[in-house]
Formats: C-alpha cells, sequence, structure tokens
C-alpha cells in the first residue's frame, strides 16, 4: 500500500496579476520505502507540490483535492493535529542551506528543537541528540560543531546540518526540495552519497531540476511541466526510454547529451497554453495538440506518459 | 574557537570603538548615570533649601552654577535634575517599547485585520503634532511625575510599533522561519525563537534615540508648567524659572540649558553610533555621499 497518495491535488494562488494555477489536478502515489524524484524546470510548481503536502502555503493559496497519508486526508487536519505530521512524520529538507539556517541560533540547539518539539526530551538529552544527528551526516568533530553558529559552517556543512535537522525525528517520510542547490560539484556528491545512505530505509520525494542527482537517488521518477506530471516511470526507463517529448527533450539538454535546449520559455502558470501544456515547444504538435488536452495513460507496464502519440 | 564564535560582537565592538563621536555619547551617558545615582554625594548644597541672602549670585566658588532667585544652588539643582530627566527618560522608553514591540510583532506577523487595526492607529496618532498631543493628554490629567510618563508614552510607543513591524515582515521571510514550521513549530514558538531575536536591532538603536527625544518632550513640558511640580528640581521648570531673569542673571538658563543640550547629544551620538555599528554598510554609504 502506497504511504502517501495524492488525488486531483489542485493548488492555486490569487495575485494581483491573475490566478497562478501551480498544480493542476495531480494523481500520484508514493508506496512506503520509496524514493521518488519530481523533476522540471524551475517555475513548474514542484516545490509548490512538495509544500502543500505539510500545508505550509500561505493561507490565500486554495488546495483541491486529497493527500492522503496513511490514509488520512492532510488537507482535513487541524493546524494543530499538522503540526504533529511536521518533522515527526514527514519532514522537508529546504532549499538554500545558507539562508535555512536561524543565524543567531547555535546549530546544534536549531537540531535540538525538533526533537524537543517531538519527542519530548529536556534540553540535554536533546542536545545529545543533535550532536548524534551530526554525526550521522558526517560533520567532522560534531560535539564542538553543534556549540558553532551557521556562518562558521560552510555550505556544504550547512546542508548537512539541514538534511540531520529533517532527519531528527525519524520522520517515515522526507521532502527534499533541492538540496544540492548551489553546492560546488565535489560537494554535491558528497550530498548525493549521504542523501542515498541516510533515506533506505525512508520514504523520500525528491524535488530537483537536476537529472544526474535523481538518477543516482531515486527508485522512480516523475517529470512535471507547468503544474502537470508528464510522465512516470522507475529511474531506468526514464533515461533509457523516455517518451513524452518534454522528457526527451529535458534529457537532451544536459551537458553529456550535448547541451541541446529546448526551444521557447517555460509557460506562464497565470496563462497556461491551451490543449497539451508543452504543444507551444514541441516538435512533434498537431492540431490536436493544441486543442484537446492529453491524459496521462499507461504505455507500458509502470511506464505513464502524458502524449497523444501513445494514445 | 571562541574567539571565531564571538565575531559578530567582536566586530559590533571594533566598529564602535572607531567612532570617536559614539564613544564620546557613551561616556557622556554613563556619566550622567553616575551623576543621577550619585546626586546627594555630588551635590555641594541641598538644591531645594532656599537661602535669601545669596539669590541671583554669580558662578563663584561657593556656587558653581550660581543661585536662583531663591538662592538656590544651581549646581545641586542640576545635578537631581538630571534624576528626573533620565528617570523619565528610561521609563518612558521601556513603557513605550514593550508596547510598541508587542503591537509590532503582532501588526508584522499576524498581517490582514489585526495590522489594519494597529497601523491605521499608528496612523491617527501620527497625524498629531506629538508634543502637542502630549500636552493636551498632561493637561487632562494635571501636572506631576506620573502623568508626564502617561502623556509621553501615549505618543511614543508608535515609533516602536512601526519599526518592529517593518523588521518582523523582513525577517519573516527567511527560509529558517520557514524550517522551523515544516519541522512542526508553532507560531508561538516561531515568533519568540526565530524571529524576535533577528528582529530586535533596530529597537534597540531606536530606543536610544528615543531616550534623547522623551527628555526632551519631558523638559518641554516641564517648561509649560505640565512636568514635575515644584520643589523638586527638573531642567525644563528651571529654564522657565530662569525666564524673568534672563538679563540680570542669565546662568539660571544657561546651566540647566546647557545639561538639556549635553544630555540629548549624548544619546544621539551614542544612538547613531550603535545604529552604524551594526549596520557599516550603511556608514559607508555615508561616507561615500
Amino acid at each position: 500500500m502506497s504511504l502517501l497518495s495524492i488525488t486531483q491535488l489542485k493548488v492555486h494562488f490569487p495575485t494581483q496579476d491573475g490566478i497562478v494555477k501551480a498544480v493542476n489536478t495531480i494523481d500520484l502515489e508514493i508506496a512506503n520505502n520509496e524514493r521518488l524524484g519530481l523533476i522540471g524546470e524551475t517555475g513548474c510548481g514542484k516545490t509548490v507540490l512538495g509544500m502543500s503536502i505539510i500545508r505550509l502555503l500561505p493561507p490565500s493559496t486554495t488546495i483541491e483535492g486529497e493527500i492522503r497519508y496513511k490514509g488520512n486526508d492532510l488537507l482535513k487536519l487541524t493546524e494543530k493535529e499538522i503540526r504533529k505530521i511536521r518533522g515527526k512524520e514527514i519532514a522537508m529538507i529546504l532549499q538554500n542551506p545558507t539562508t535555512s539556517l536561524n543565524p543567531v541560533l547555535k546549530v546544534g540547539d536549531q537540531i535540538a528543537e525538533a526533537i524537543k518539539l517531538h519527542q519530548g526530551l529536556d534540553r540535554r538529552a536533546a542536545k545529545a541528540k543533535a550532536v548524534e544527528m551530526l554525526e550521522a551526516v558526517k560533520i567532522p568533530d560534531a560535539t564542538k560543531r553543534a556549540n558553532e553558529y551557521p556562518h562558521q559552517f560552510s555550505g556544504g556543512m550547512k546542508e548537512r546540518a539541514m538534511i540531520a535537522m529533517g532527519l531528527a525525528c525519524d520522520p517515515a517520510m522526507i521532502i527534499a526540495d533541492e538540496p544540492t542547490k548551489g553546492l560546488d560539484v565535489t560537494v554535491k556528491k558528497q550530498i548525493v552519497k549521504l542523501m542515498k545512505e541516510v533515506t533506505t530505509q525512508k520514504t523520500m520525494l525528491f524535488i530537483t531540476h537536476d537529472l544526474g542527482v535523481a538518477a543516482e537517488i531515486c527508485d522512480n521518477i516523475t517529470v512535471m511541466y507547468a503544474g502537470e506530471l508528464m510522465e512516470y516511470a522507475n529511474t531506468e526507463a526514464i533515461f533509457k526510454n523516455p517518451m513524452h517529448p518534454y522528457t526527451q527533450g529535458f534529457l537532451n539538454s544536459l551537458p553529456s547529451m550535448g547541451l541541446k535546449a529546448i526551444k521557447g520559455m517555460s509557460p506562464s502558470l497565470i496563462d497556461l497554453p491551451s490543449g497539451c501544456r508543452f504543444h507551444p515547444r514541441c516538435d512533434f504538435a498537431d492540431a490536436k495538440c493544441r486543442t484537446e488536452h492529453p491524459e496521462l495513460i499507461e504505455v507500458e507496464k509502470s511506464h505513464y506518459a502524458r502524449c497523444f502519440q501513445y494514445a | 574557537m571562541k574567539q571565531r564564535s564571538d565575531s559578530r560582537f567582536i566586530s559590533f565592538v571594533a566598529q564602535f570603538k572607531q567612532n570617536r563621536a559614539a564613544l564620546a555619547g557613551a561616556t557622556i551617558v554613563l556619566l550622567l548615570v553616575f551623576v543621577t545615582l550619585f546626586a546627594p554625594q555630588l551635590s555641594p548644597h541641598d538644591p531645594i533649601k532656599a537661602c535669601l541672602d545669596e539669590r541671583l549670585t554669580a558662578p563663584c566658588m561657593e556656587y558653581p552654577f550660581g543661585t536662583d532667585q531663591l538662592g538656590r544652588c544651581i549646581f545641586s539643582r542640576v545635578l537631581y535634575g538630571s534624576r528626573v530627566s533620565l528617570s523619565v527618560g528610561l521609563i518612558v522608553v521601556g513603557i513605550a517599547a514593550t508596547i510598541g514591540v508587542v503591537l509590532g510583532i503582532i501588526s508584522g506577523y499576524c498581517g490582514g485585520v489585526p495590522d489594519e487595526i494597529i497601523m491605521r492607529l499608528v496612523d491617527a496618532m501620527l497625524a498629531f503634532p506629538s508634543l502637542f498631543l502630549a500636552l493636551a493628554i498632561a493637561g487632562i490629567l494635571g501636572a506631576g511625575f506620573i502623568n508626564v510618563i502617561l502623556a509621553i508614552t501615549v505618543v511614543e510607543w508608535t515609533r516602536y510599533a512601526r519599526v518592529m513591524r517593518g523588521s518582523i515582515l523582513s525577517v519573516k521571510e527567511n527560509y529558517y522561519v520557514e524550517a522551523a514550521k515544516s519541522l512542526g513549530a508553532s507560531d508561538f514558538y516561531i515568533v519568540t525563537r526565530h524571529i524576535v531575536p533577528n528582529a530586535i536591532t533596530p529597537i534597540i538603536v531606536v530606543a536610544t534615540l528615543g531616550i534623547a527625544t522623551v527628555i526632551l518632550a519631558a523638559a518641554s513640558l516641564g517648561f509649560l508648567g505640565f512636568g514635575v511640580q515644584p520643589p523638586t528640581p527638573e531642567w525644563g521648570m528651571m529654564l522657565n524659572d530662569g525666564r524673568l531673569f534672563m538679563r540680570r542673571a542669565p546662568w539660571l538658563m544657561i546651566f540647566p540649558g546647557l545639561a538639556i543640550m549635553i544630555t540629548i547629544l549624548a544619546f544621539n551620538l551614542l544612538g547613531d553610533g550603535l545604529r552604524d555599528a551594526w549596520d557599516p554598510r550603511l556608514r559607508e554609504r555615508r561616507r561615500e555621499r
């Protein structure tokens, strides 16, 4: 049975320029101990999807649909109930390690916070646990480091501390939002390795625009474009047999594949294209693509794509 | 390692030390505090004891600042007067900053309706010229120490509310606030532990500068007769008393006037110095200009 199942999820924000349709009718299942990669360009709604799971979006957002975690609809919980889910059941590791740590709190104390909150440990026990967590994410000299402030940490160490914070209460599920963003290549490699190690027994939604990183970590990958899922398959199938023209374009744009950019710009989420969302940039688009909206269909076993080529 | 972990504080102190004006301000403020605490020991005479034989004596060895129309020692009165000024300054700023900070937090963090209500109230308060409002309130309540404090507090809290709100608005957008939320922290916890410690610095600067404003306002009320009542020595009231003898005995006005000026200058220098030390970029910018 799946740990988290999202059905018919729509997330819209009202803004001065119009309604931003960040997530449009998404269905997604994440099984226990599955590591699912959510891939897409900047601004396709992937972070919003991640944040909507633990309801971190501003109150003006309209959310429709269901997000069931262990059978309970998270969207129907009260504020107090969802706070008990956050961090304890589902933890989020945010992007921007440099700004995700409070500059006036010692790193160890920040990690200890979540532990105190959910496990009812006292200050000293929580701090000891925090040091343990820093050790778990391979920060050398953890006892000393726990008493330092974030500005004394390097970028990679801050990211490690963020991961330690996310894992502190041993959550069943982790939503990692571009944990490798802004890190240089060697540090990125270490973080990827660490993420892989610490999540072996966990369920994870791994949000990234970095296909290489996703390939390293994830069991399955789903590709998001303009608030919709375009393709879903296991990692190998995505790389060996990408079905959707967008996925193909995305793979071709990798440096190792020759850096061929997809033409055009990603669409505005306020004014979405008619028909298939990708048709203005698609080499295979025909009249049908412009007017009719394709459904996500199972083309091969467990390999889904949203394209009329396979209809 | 210890050194590194305190590097922010050290750079703050280093910045502050370089600023001579701020150091002078800090020294005078410390001196004032000393004078206030030890006024009885430092005063050569009883500040309220009239000695009609010696009235309107020019400054001399016996009376360094001269005597007033009742023969009271002006030096002793100026020393004692610092008690009223400084305590009004500290008490008003303490109360006003507390009220302002709390309302500013509510306004900035909650937003929406509470924000509208509080900020419109602030706007309404700011629409009055502040001294006139304080004067009106003091007029209604009557003169006296407590009433002066009330009257000035009513007009002073607004600046703290505004500054705190602005500060909160910028701090609450930080990712660590979201990170804390994503780990299940409550609003109260986030505000007290994450937001306020990062947002409070400007308040310290505003409060230091605010003490100067309050002392001036208190002296103005005293001058107009709404302040502390005689015989308690108070700088503003001394100025008013001296007005009649301005030509014959200018020292009646010169010394309390100087006391007010130096006090306000000292707090302003200190406040500016604190601000520059906390935000070196600001100083660079000003220097370029």
